[in-house]
């Protein structure tokens, strides 16, 4: 940027005027060669906006540098159109959580505020990057109910869409029903399957291109510019999109492998899936002679909730049994069907609907199902009666089979590589935290095996990292799935429907809508060069400089969002048509750059190197130590800030940097700060591993990782390994923060100071 | 009529909880103007409140500050507190909102200096702790409140601490003449997101909650247990202080049953599998009994279930306890007969924590002030046709858990597109 004319503003508000001198603030701030400092009671009202908007008004300044409260406060207040603002934490981090009038408080201060400078100085407004051309058009792979939902959704929003459907017919799995479960009141019969009318919605509908008998064989690109190769009967031709919405659904577990409940034995044990088709015919038959039913037997969790086969539950099979039970009521009252379950799941107000079949007569009967024969014969281990009762006479045995997604497609080959992606990389069976165990501890769960999904890609994804949607667990599709369910590690592109978790038709069209409003996010951030989640909004991105690059592939590798691909010579992939809007701007593959050549306009190596630089390291005489803490600013700042605002005490030796991600973090910064001097360094972040909490999914984790080689320099260096750790803060620390910063502080008295300082 | 657009494109969601405000950020990033109201001091509603999220056991406050950050970042979503609707004329694509705001005597000038509070003694019952705790009469409703401006209580107005509160701010933030008022907006579509309260547990005659300080709600629970609650996370007896290591978890109290709530609210067989870890946490000794009809812990959160009932010291009772009595030594005492066993049972606790169910407040003290389709239990329908342009999300449509209202909710946000119509202009600034 031009000359940067950072402009000071120290507040005296809140404490700080009283707690730390403000005037030695600001001799501070003209040593560091601000151009202009002034100083208010309290910024934030409206003659201190208004000062510093006259400031910027008449050019004095073209930077605003805010030394007063957290960067998590006022924002609205200190918003100068597009103007830069850096803010210095004077009041959270230093008054607030050190003793008033302490000359080691005065220190931290000036050390905010030289550290903001600093970084005025290494900032600059990001330019966005909106060259090429952009597509509003939105890919959906799928056309079962969640995907006719998304084509007619993202149509009624006013995008075009392409929809590709691998079978010859609309409508998925669901088009085969005769009724549905009821999703509006009074939730008791089934109702009406629409789904029909859904796909004549989507056929007629002209801003929609359906594709049967189409796949797609490969996807290149970024949001708002997919390249996606589709074959269709043999011909293969090239769509251009801007966002992808994923919704190939699910299929039946396979029956054949629930020989213990009886599949095989007898041409009359059949699936729901089976019964649908007969219901749908006219009416349940044994399929043995064709002869109405008059006693049918539904086993539920056939292979659900089971860990030899699906550990998972279903949630949609106590539903879906409940409705064919009513079905074959309403055709035959005097029939008799009854359903055998080990939990019975009808959350919310599908309640009503198990009442309903409670009040027609369906007979609920908790067990496990020891076995069914040839004869029909199955044999429960009554929960209630404690004993093993055998059913005689039945005329059919439904099995509730549970949902397979359709991670992969089962009918294309498949690849040598991405099995990775197609694993969980959490163990859905650790332990919980126990503080311990009155009696002997139980041994732990073995993680259960997980057994790749055959099949090809469902989008052949042409990234470094691989061809699939990486999945979570049990094949179901990856994404924050408690907070931000849409948001997969695959840029623009969405997943919903039966693909994400087990639902039925009612959740999955809801479903659908939601993945489609983030896709047309997706499409329009991109036209504006925009960050898509978590840091929405953000212009900047990745600058790589290829001329000292050597090609060790750590940032390709380590980019948790699959954003940088490489070119045939192991370069990183800055050509910027290809991959450049993946990126979410979490800076992890700055931090793995041994060569720092990696930047953004707004956050850079140098910028922080620059803000280590500017504390001023006391000689070793002067006794007092200095800690540097890379702090991740969506989770453990605010947990600093917040143990501010309870006013608990923590020790003024330490400097807190907030990084993007803990992914973010140089290890060069932590060689520098040693040879600056520091006598200790800690990366505080979020959980890692099994349950991570990481914003940007692997970044605390490859801070771990990147930690474990960190021995090494500190070993060339001389230095004792206690000097650098790592520590897992949470939002939620704000009352253990202190302790660890304290801890931490503590252990280091215990070396001498860092031999460095003074070099 | 036919070619009638959309008069105003602004989408109001009313209610500032998960579900609000992810519609509200949602639609706001898509390039809609949007007005967010909530009717409270703080946005973040019944999630702020909760210790944990299941089953993952991490924190609310993680996800909320990302949503805070957003907010904070997207100049085209407005927020009012202390603001609640009253009225609602007209159609889709056109509505005039009466919006009402309460006091909260604290105007924009607030630094959250905390001056005001340190000059009152005056304490009131901390309605973020369900009055487990005190708190000053001006106080910062939580550490993590957004927005981070005090409130007066009403408690304390009239009376001579409001004036030692007023004359402690140094930025004339505090205004004690703040009155009720109305104003009138217009939108185009409105996302009704009112959430829920929990099921009044005194309402269960038998299980004598008003009777014991030591039988609390599964609420109540997520604030014993969290590190800004009333015992600074420890999971005691509210009678004693002492610890609670034996502790009856019952489910269904209130749901399932037709004197109370009939439907299923979803998520208490989760929470407590939840509360049953909270416990494990704190102590070696920690005995857990779970009270069930059935343990709904549906598609992978089957594993967390699993996970639980791997722990030996995690009992499940298949079980509706009859009653629960106050014993002579004060300890409540569960009482029933095991459905499984059919043994007559009457077991002491330390602690009794009753998993009341989620009752939407649009059937409560959040009725829609215009006619909205609803079923039997005061959960909003969406329209089938005609007037669609309002439309429910979140628990306001049904009793969801945190990541099904966010799916409820983004669903939500598109469909206030697309009934605005039209397009926005840029997604930013």
């Amino acid at each position: 940027m031009e000359d940067r004319k950072p402009g000071v503003y120290l507040c005296k508000g809140c404490g700080i005027g009283e707690a730390v001198s403000v005037d030695e603030l600001e001799t501070v701030a003209g040593e560091m060669k601000a151009p202009l400092c002034r100083q208010h009671d309290a910024f934030c009202a409206d003659d201190g906006v208004a000062a510093i908007k006259k400031d910027l008004a008449d050019g004095t300044v073209n930077q605003v540098v805010v030394a007063a409260c957290s960067s998590r406060v006022m924002t609205d207040r200190f918003d100068f159109d597009g103007t830069q603002v850096i803010r210095a934490n004077l009041r959270e981090q230093v008054v607030w959580s050190h003793p008033a009038g302490d000359e080691d408080t005065q220190m931290l201060a000036a050390d905010n505020v030289r550290m903001a400078i600093a970084q005025a100085g290494k900032t600059a407004p990001p330019e966005p990057w909106t060259e090429g051309e952009f597509s509003q058009r939105i890919l959906v792979v799928g056309g079962g109910v969640s995907g006719l939902s998304a084509a007619s959704e993202a149509a009624k929003a006013g995008h075009e869409v392409l929809l590709l459907e691998r079978s010859d017919q609309l409508g998925g799995w669901a088009r085969k029903w005769a009724r549905r479960m009821p999703h509006r009141p009074p939730y008791r019969d089934p109702q009406e399957n629409d789904v029909g009318a859904l796909i004549a919605a989507v056929e007629a509908d002209p801003a929609i291109a359906v594709k049967t008998g189409a796949t797609v064989t490969k996807t290149e690109g970024m949001p708002g510019k997919f390249t996606v190769q589709v074959s269709q009967g043999g011909a293969e031709t090239t769509e251009t999109v801007g966002a992808i919405v994923a919704a190939t659904g699910w299929r039946p577990y396979d029956p054949n492998k629930l020989g213990h409940l009886g599949y095989g034995a007898s041409p009359d044990v059949v699936t729901g899936i089976e019964l649908e088709e007969m219901l749908a015919e006219g009416g349940a038959k044994r399929k043995s002679d064709g002869s109405p039913v008059k006693t049918v037997a539904f086993i539920q969790c056939a292979g659900s909730r089971d860990p030899d086969h699906l550990p998972y539950c279903s949630s949609v099979c106590c539903g879906v049994s409940i409705k064919q039970a009513l079905q074959i009521k309403q055709a035959d009252p005097g029939a008799s069907v009854y359903i055998v379950f080990q939990e019975l799941r009808t959350p919310g107000t599908a309640e009503e609907f198990y009442r309903q079949a409670q009040e027609a007569g369906v007979i609920f009967m908790k067990g496990d199902v020891k076995s069914v024969d040839s004869e029909l014969t199955v044999t429960v281990d009554d929960a209630l009666l404690g004993e093993e009762v055998p059913m005689f006479g039945l005329d059919l045995v439904v099995l509730a089979t549970g949902m397979v997604p359709n991670a992969t497609n089962v009918d294309s080959a498949t690849p040598d590589k991405g099995e990775d992606q197609l694993k969980s990389d959490i163990d859905p069976l650790s332990p919980i935290a126990v503080a311990g165990y009155a009696g002997e501890a139980p041994e732990p769960a073995a993680r259960p095996e997980e057994n790749v999904p055959p099949g090809g890609p469902i989008l052949n994804l042409q990234y470094r990292q691989g061809p699939h949607i990486p999945v979570l667990a049990d094949g179901f599709a990856d994404s924050h799935y408690i907070c931000f369910p849409y948001e997969t590690r695959r840029s623009g592109i969405y997943t919903c429907g039966p693909l994400r978790r087990p639902m039925d038709i009612a959740e999955s069209a809801e479903d659908a809508a939601g993945a489609v409003l983030k896709a047309i996010q997706a499409v329009r951030g991109a036209a504006e060069g925009a960050a898509l989640h978590p840091r929405v909004g953000d212009l900047s991105f990745p600058k790589i400089g290829l001329d000292i690059c050597t090609r060790c592939r750590r940032c390709t590798v380590e980019c948790p969002f699959g954003a940088i691909d490489e070119d045939e010579n192991d370069y990183p992939l800055v050509n910027p048509t290809r991959c450049r809007r993946r990126c979410r701007r979490c800076g992890t593959c700055m931090g793995a750059c041994p060569v720092r050549t990696i930047s953004f306009d707004n956050y850079n190596i140098q910028m922080i190197s620059e803000m280590i630089n500017a504390v001023e390291v006391p000689d070793e005489f002067e006794e007092k130590p200095r800690i540097l803490v890379l702090a991740c600013e969506n989770d453990a700042c605010p947990a600093i800030d917040m143990a501010g605002i309870k006013r608990a005490q923590y020790s003024a030796y330490v400097r807190i940097v907030p990084v993007r991600c803990l992914g973010s973090v140089s290890m060069l910064w932590v060689s520098d700060a040693l040879s600056r001097g520091f006598d200790g360094i800690m990366l505080m972040g979020c959980k890692s591993g099994d349950d991570y909490q990481c914003h940007f999914v692997k970044g605390s984790g490859i801070a771990e990782e990147r930690m474990a080689n960190i021995g090494e320099t500190l070993e060339s260096m001389m230095l004792e390994k206690e000097r650098v750790t790592s520590a897992e803060v949470s939002i939620a620390d704000s009352g253990s923060v202190t302790k660890v910063l304290d801890d931490f502080v503590a252990k280091l008295g215990e070396l001498d100071p860092n031999p460095f300082k003074g070099f | 009529m036919a070619n009638e657009g959309p008069k105003s494109q602004t989408i109001l969601v009313v209610g500032g909880g998960i579900s609000g405000v992810t519609a509200a950020v949602e639609a706001a990033e898509v390039g809609y103007e949007v007005v967010l109201l909530e009717r409270g001091p703080v946005i973040g509603g019944r999630v702020a409140q909760l210790n944990r999220y299941f089953p993952k056991l991490c924190h609310p406050a993680c996800g909320l500050e990302i949503n805070f950050q957003r907010i904070r970042k997207n100049r085209k979503l407005k927020l009012f507190t202390m603001a609640s609707v009253v009225g609602v004329e007209g159609r889709k694509g056109d509505y005039t909102v009466t919006v009402k705001t309460t006091p909260r005597y604290v105007n924009a000038n607030c630094t959250a200096c905390g001056a005001c509070a340190e000059a009152t003694g005056m304490e009131v019952p901390d309605p973020f702790n369900f009055g487990l705790s005190k708190v000053k009469a001006a106080y910062l409703p939580h550490e993590h409140a957004y927005p981070q401006r005090y409130v007066v209580a009403p408690e304390a107005i009239g009376t001579p601490e409001a004036e030692k509160i007023k004359a402690a701010c140094s930025y004339g933030a505090v205004d004690l003449e703040e009155k009720e008022q109305t104003f009138e907006l217009t939108a185009g579509a409105i996302v009704w997101a009112t959430g829920w309260s929990p099921y009044d547990p005194a309402k269960i005659d038998s299980y004598n909650y008003v009777h014991s300080p030591d039988i609390v709600t599964n609420m109540e629970m997520e604030r014993l247990a969290n590190h800004a609650g009333p015992t600074g996370g420890k999971i005691v007896r509210p009678s004693n202080g002492e610890a609670a290591k034996r502790v009856a978890l019952i489910q269904c109290a209130g749901s399932r049953d037709h004197n109370h709530l009939p439907y299923c609210s979803r998520i208490c067989c989760l929470g407590s599998l939840k509360h049953a870890a909270y416990l494990r946490e704190q102590y070696e000794d920690a005995e857990v009994d779970i009270y069930y009809i059935d343990i709904r812990a549906h598609d992978k959160l089957e594993a967390f279930y699993r996970k639980v009932a791997a722990d030996p010291q995690v009992r499940f009772i298949k079980s509706k306890p009859g009653s629960i009595v106050v014993g002579e030594d004060g300890r409540p005492t569960v009482c029933g007969e095991d459905t499984m066993t059919r043994e007559i049972y009457k077991n002491p606790y330390d602690l009794v924590v009753l998993a009341t169910g989620m009752q939407p407040n649009a059937a409560g003290d959040y009725r829609p002030p215009m006619s909205l389709e609803a079923d039997d239990y005061g959960f909003v329908v969406p329209a089938l046709e005609g007037d669609d342009g309002i439309i429910p999300a979140g628990v306001a449509a049904g009793p969801l858990d945190v990541s099904l209202s966010v799916q409820s909710a983004t669903a939500a946000a598109l469909k206030a597109i697309q009934a605005v119509g039209g397009r926005a202009g840029s997604s930013q600034s």
